[in-house]
């Protein structure tokens, strides 16, 4: 027992001297996921802010006066004044200004136009939603609408379980694989092989670095979101930490089981990236909603681990809602990682004792 | 488990082993023994099957027909004796090039539960120059530094059979020279060395080799006699047009045999053969700038003799 241990201690402080020594990628590995919240959650906002805004008006009442002070007060205008109505469209053209509100006063009632500069539809689209909010309020029909769970539409919570289903493949799968492929490659398993380690100790002493890498993310990324990005922290935090460790105990056995496929460092890079990189960013609902898609590709998204992770993880984390919300998935994802284990786990088997790699 | 190996007369058994790559013929039921306490050559060109052989006999690869014993154990039955007691140097010199030197050897040593302190002994005299460069990453070694790690490595649970693998390939010649000069001295701890190479000159550091060709043994004998045969008359020869000459050769008197050897043709001269009235015969007839001149003979003339034997 001492024996195994101090063999498996020591393919675990090889496995952290490579990790350690190969100091790019472990940066890009730890920065990078701090990076992808912090652009995610500031800069690459698709939310709107700072329209810039100016009015025309007729004659002054006590509602274009009230509209007036919505919009001086609201942050998410920048109010440029009152101009003359035939200055509106040189302001726009010279981008002095992003709306126009027209408003007209009609036999005593008040008419109003919105003018915007569509070049961008997209800030065009939320500067009319929201100019339309402020002013009218007089409509003969009131639209109440609700934002629950994230009332101020940051989209930066969205982001966050979408970058940890990304992150975790990235470290999980795509690393492994590639550390294990890359011992195959340069004969380094050989020698492994010849000597009284046990295959399974082997690709133990490999996942278990990894899966610590693994943990020391997660915590900095919790940490990250519940500080920086001000997610509202309850109980659920906890519900997150084990379904990720579900995920990531997923990810490595797929790392695993690519590693007994393929024989190359290349292939395994290009089969982790193309085969589970590429469909966790498109299809999990990370950027594109899910609801949105083509119905083929509906049905694609659904064996996509990704997919169950991120929507269990926005329920938790955002949601807060109790674990009891995200049975169904946590149980495909249990399934899909028993699927994915026992798979590899059969192939490592058949392959591990004779390492029937073709020699050149 | 000891004293049966002690009992051993052999080493190394090997009967009627096959592999087969798809429709390739890798071994091509090939049978030898190695005595136990000597330094065996395994002589051949690339893709002969060397590597696959030792694949097999490191228990890497299941043989597909006959048996390898080595050491006592089975390489299938028993494999986990044998991956626990062999010492073995793969073809590149696997090594891990972003630990240190000290970091490769203290982490192969803990693989066999043994403190690199206890069999120290053992490679000190290997690692000469090599132990002043504890720190440095093993992927800046020179070749020749890089093989003596290698070999310290695969010696430094104090294994009784080391298995190298063209353990001089890609080495210069002040490095493969002495990299012999300490097999020796293993040999003399009565360490049993199994050694491929293709170099001819390195054969005749060997108590006895097998030469291998195709996946075929075509002889198991000591270098000096496997010389003998290869004593004979050995000319080359070139000239401005080859494949004229190579004909004309052919025909002449004395000629057993004449062959393509690199740019040059190599001549095997029998009884009658002369060499300076050949050159006058060729030039007369219309050959330019005919040379030849005696060379000594190389591994692949003996492959050559062998195939043509067959």
């Amino acid at each position: 027992m001492f024996r195994t241990m101090s063999i498996f201690t020591s393919l675990i402080k090889k496995e952290t001297l490579h990790l350690l020594r190969d100091w790019r990628t472990l940066t890009v590995v730890l920065i990078m996921p701090v990076v992808l919240l912090l652009l995610f959650g500031f800069a690459i906002s698709t939310e709107v802010n700072d329209i810039r805004v100016v009015a025309v008006v007729d004659r002054h009442t006590d509602v274009s006066r009230l509209i007036m002070e919505r919009l001086r007060v609201n942050s998410y205008f920048t109010f440029k004044g009152e101009v003359p109505f035939n200055e509106v469209e040189g302001m726009l053209r010279r981008g002095e200004t992003d709306a126009a509100v027209v408003l007209r006063t009609d036999g005593g009632e008040i008419r109003s136009q919105i003018i915007t500069d569509a070049s961008n539809t997209n800030m065009a689209q939320t500067s009319v939603a929201y100019i339309e909010s402020v002013i009218g309020g007089g409509g003969d029909v009131p639209v109440i609408t609700s934002t629950l769970y994230n009332p101020q539409l940051k989209s930066a919570y969205n982001f966050v379980p979408g970058i940890m289903g990304m992150i975790f493949i990235l470290i999980c799968a795509m690393m492994t694989s590639v550390s294990i492929v890359s011992e195959k490659e340069t004969g380094t398993m050989d020698l492994l092989l010849v000597s009284p380690v046990r295959p399974r100790t082997i690709i133990l002493g490999k996942l278990v670095p990894y899966f610590i890498l693994s943990c020391i993310i997660l915590s900095a990324m919790l940490l990250l979101s519940y500080t920086v990005l001000g997610l509202p922290f309850s109980a659920s935090a906890l519900n997150v930490v084990w379904i990720t460790v579900l995920y990531i105990t997923f990810a490595l056995s797929l790392g695993m089981l690519v590693s007994t496929l393929v024989s190359t460092r290349v292939t395994a890079l290009i089969v982790s990236g193309v085969l589970f990189m590429l469909p966790v960013v498109m299809l999990s609902g990370m950027i594109f909603p899910i609801e949105n898609m083509p119905l083929p590709l509906q049905w694609l998204s659904c064996v996509i681990p990704a997919r169950w992770y991120i929507a269990a993880v926005r329920t938790l984390m955002i949601q807060q809602l109790p674990a009891s919300y995200v049975l169904q998935e946590v149980a495909i994802l249990l399934c899909m990682t028993v699927g994915v284990l026992a798979l590899a786990v059969r192939n490592f088997n058949s392959k591990g004792l004779f390492n029937n790699a073709e020699h050149p | 488990m000891k004293s049966l190996m002690e009992n051993q007369e052999n080493a190394i058994e090997v009967k009627g082993l096959t592999k087969l790559y798809g429709k390739t013929v890798a071994l091509d039921g090939i049978s030898f023994d190695v005595p136990r306490g000597g330094l065996f050559g395994l002589i051949g060109p690339d893709g002969a099957g060397k590597s696959t052989l030792y694949r097999i006999l490191t228990t890497l690869l299941r043989p597909d027909a006959g048996t390898a014993v080595v050491g006592g154990f089975d390489s299938v039955r028993d494999y986990r004796q044998i991956r626990a007691s062999v010492g073995y140097m793969p073809e590149r010199f696997s090594l891990y090039p972003d630990l240190t030197v000290n970091e490769n050897l203290q982490f192969f040593a803990s693989l066999f539960g043994v403190r690199v302190a206890d069999n120290y002994d053992l490679i000190a005299p290997i690692f000469g120059q090599l132990a002043r460069f504890p720190d440095r990453k093993a992927g800046a070694l020179s070749g020749g530094m890089k093989q003596k790690l290698a070999l310290g490595c695969a010696l430094i649970h104090r294994p009784h059979i080391l298995l190298l693998d063209e353990p001089t390939t890609g080495v210069d010649a002040v490095s493969r020279s002495e990299f012999w000069d300490m097999l020796a001295t293993l040999k003399e701890k009565s360490i049993t060395i199994l050694v491929s190479t293709s170099y001819m000159d390195e054969a005749q550091r060997c108590d006895r080799i097998a030469l291998i060709d195709r996946g075929k043994i075509l002889d198991v004998n000591t270098p000096a006699k496997l010389s003998a045969d290869l004593g004979e008359n050995l000319y080359a020869a070139s000239a401005t047009d080859m494949y004229p000459l190579l004909l004309a050769l052919r025909t002449m008197p004395g000629v057993k045999r004449c062959y393509t050897f690199g740019a040059t043709l190599h001549v095997v001269a029998g009884a009658g053969f002369d060499a300076r009235k050949t050159v006058d015969v060729l030039a007369a007839s219309g050959l330019r700038d005919v040379r030849l001149f005696p060379v000594k003979g190389d591994i692949e003339d003996l492959f050559i003799k062998l195939a043509g034997d067959e």
